[in-house]
């Protein structure tokens, strides 16, 4: 039994190939204006990877933003429903994830890979992935190392914005003032980590607390989170590919 | 979606309830949680901006009318009934010409603040007489004091209407129109019930469309003849067996105004999902406005209005909401929060979690369609009946 899940999201997409729950690929690549043509690809990509060909698989599911746009797929299912089955599938002990992708961020109450709850931010890149972006683009730096830098922060600057493009300009005028990168940095990872937190608080965080999508990816992000919580959370080793992850998996139990 | 036939009669009787106003010697435009039975009885005919808010939102016209009062300043903010309202004043015309020119004003805000400042907004520019009736939030229990203070007013409010008109209010005449009116609401209220039945013979979607002659009307016997036809029609249904939507296996319970400009695409929505909102807060707050206690009608009047549902406290809504999941036996609710209407957005976090079943709230706006976000939203209501 060979399961394929495609997640589509607003700027990467994750293809995660699953035989009898074990992972043979995965790929995560830049998604392109055509999705449908994205989707064929990161699948093409991750057959390569899995050294098995388009025939063997027996069911594709989409998720992601752009799953409706995957018309090869047998099913699509939302990333809601894929990020709390792929989290669970990791960390079987799983009651909340949190998620922060390029566009949404999401928190997820979970109970044995079922969606108990779930709440979204809206209309608004503030605490998303983008927003670390347009961040970084403000600093000149790579996105990689936003979050080790971070770590290095003396101290955190107020970053009292709720709005990606009003916080850029704060960013820029903290940089005008002569502060360090590290420093605003770190509070730009607390602003993330202060909205993302509260979201969680609407749910009722339960452990353990799975980090998932990019951002999870941050360590600075992640420390934040922690700093907030008063816990560790979890971070699976590849955090970005868990909705199409949690897509594969669903697909084994529809067949 | 099978359609109502009533709806084909509620739009020839809401073009000649338009087509009327203008012919009137006295009319006045009013709020939609007012005591319009106050003005039937004395022959004023009542304009409802409300109304043709709404009516400007289902022709997808928001978004236009919304930015002739921007231009002069209105924020965006503001809740798009008045800035479309508005905006048809300054635009000179609305989808159904405009509305006629009012007598007076009769603004209650026992459902939002805004109505208050929408109305001296139009004062200012009609240059006409405008009443506005304080209602006291009811945050827990209604007081005799409270029921003093609308009382006084609402005679007050017949001394105001009475000069400005040279009419006389008669009782016999109130009595008259609000005994019609408690026969409309009566029906009405049948009408929204049998939804009760599985499956469903209506959606709220059908409850929408038809709501405006209990808003408009009521208190005439065009709502009467109209709710008792609507009956009949999903009476008939009922017997038949035949349901609103395909296949009803999820049944849902719709929180707050419409998303007026996509009612066709959430019905299409839904049912393609086997799910069908069988009942809405928003249509049954007019089941509330028809009990007549005891002989004092204006004492009646004070309590039935004060009491409307966007002027009680959180719990109180939520206890509300939760009468409407027990009665109509839903699975879950769908919230909108609607951008332009704070009150009945306000709380709904809050309300959430005192609720019986799951909930899922999206965002949008009644009217204006700049605020509405397709992708987001058919993510969350997919999510949400995923859940189910």
């Amino acid at each position: 039994m060979i399961s394929a899940g495609i997640d589509i999201g607003s700027i990467t997409a994750k293809c995660v190939i699953l035989k009898d729950n074990r992972i043979l690929g995965y790929r995560i690549m830049r998604v392109k204006p055509d999705l449908e043509l994205t989707a064929r690809e990161v699948l093409k990509d991750t057959l390569e990877i899995a050294g098995i060909r388009r025939e063997e698989i027996d069911v594709i599911i989409a998720t992601g933003y752009g799953r409706n746009m995957v018309n090869f797929a047998d099913k699509r299912i939302t990333e809601i429903s894929c990020h709390a089955m792929g989290s669970s599938f990791l960390i079987p002990n799983t009651g909340t994830v949190i998620d922060i992708g390029g566009q949404d961020s999401k928190v997820i109450a979970v109970e044995n890979g079922k969606v108990l709850d779930f709440v979204m931010n809206d209309k608004c890149a503030a605490g998303t992935g983008r927003f670390i972006e347009v961040i970084a683009v403000a600093l000149g730096l790579k996105i990689e190392e936003i979050g080790d830098l971070a770590l290095r922060a003396t101290e955190k600057l107020k970053i009292s914005s709720t709005c990606t493009v009003f916080a850029e300009s704060e960013v820029v005028s903290y940089l005008s003032a002569g502060e360090k990168i590290e420093n605003i940095i770190a509070g730009v990872c607390d602003a993330i980590a202060g909205r993302i937190v509260s979201m969680a608080s609407r749910v009722g965080i339960r452990r353990e607390v799975v980090l998932t999508g990019g951002v999870a990816k941050n360590s600075g992000v992640r420390r934040a989170i922690e700093e907030k919580l008063g816990f560790p959370v979890k971070v699976p080793e590849e955090p970005q590919i868990v909705g199409a992850l949690g897509a594969a998996v669903l697909g084994m139990r529809q067949v | 979606m099978r359609k109502l036939n009533a709806s084909g009669k509620m739009r020839e009787l809401m073009a000649s309830y338009y087509m009327l106003g203008h012919q009137a010697e006295f009319n006045a435009w009013i709020t939609s949680g007012a005591p319009v039975e106050l003005l039937y009885a004395m022959d004023i005919y009542p304009v409802y901006p409300e109304n043709h808010g709404a009516l400007i939102g289902a022709t997808k016209l928001g978004s236009h009318y919304s930015e002739f009062s921007e231009k002069k300043g209105f924020s965006r903010d503001l809740c798009s009934y008045a800035r479309c309202d508005i905006g048809c004043v300054f635009a000179g015309t609305s989808p159904i010409g405009g509305l006629p020119k009012p007598t007076f004003l009769f603004a209650c805000n026992n459902i939002c603040n805004t109505v208050v400042k929408w109305y001296e907004v139009l004062s200012r520019i009609f240059k006409v007489p405008l009443f506005v009736l304080d209602m006291p939030f009811i945050r827990k229990e209604l007081k005799e004091s409270h029921l003093r203070y609308v009382e006084e007013q609402l005679y007050d409010f017949i001394d105001f209407a009475e000069k400005i008109t040279g009419r006389k209010l008669e009782d016999s005449r109130l009595k008259e129109v609000v005994l019609k009116s408690l026969e409309g609401v009566r029906l009405y209220s049948e009408c929204l019930m049998t939804a009760r039945n599985k499956p469903s013979p209506m959606t709220c979607f059908d409850a929408f469309v038809n709501m405006a002659p209990i808003v408009c009307l009521r208190g005439t016997d065009h709502a009467v003849s109209f709710y008792r036809e609507m009956k009949e029609e999903l009476d008939e249904r009922v017997k038949k067996g035949v349901s609103a939507i395909e296949n009803e296996k999820i049944r849902l319970l719709w929180d707050n105004i419409p998303v007026w400009y996509r009612l066709g695409w959430f019905g299409k929505f839904f049912e393609e999902r086997n799910a069908c909102l069988v009942a809405d807060t928003y249509t049954n707050a007019w089941t509330g406005f028809g009990v007549l206690k005891g002989d004092d009608i204006i004492s009646s009047m004070a309590e039935v209005y004060t009491l409307s549902y966007l002027n009680i406290g959180l719990d109180r809504t939520a206890e509300v909401i939760n009468r409407l999941i027990e009665l109509y036996d839903v699975d879950g609710v769908v919230m909108h929060s609607n951008r332009s209407c704070k009150p009945y957005s306000f709380g709904q976090y809050e309300i959430q979690k005192k609720l019986n079943v799951p909930a899922v709230i999206i965002e949008a706006d009644m009217v204006d369609e700049r605020a509405f976000s397709e992708a987001q939203i058919v993510t969350r209501l997919e999510a949400f009946l995923e859940m189910l």
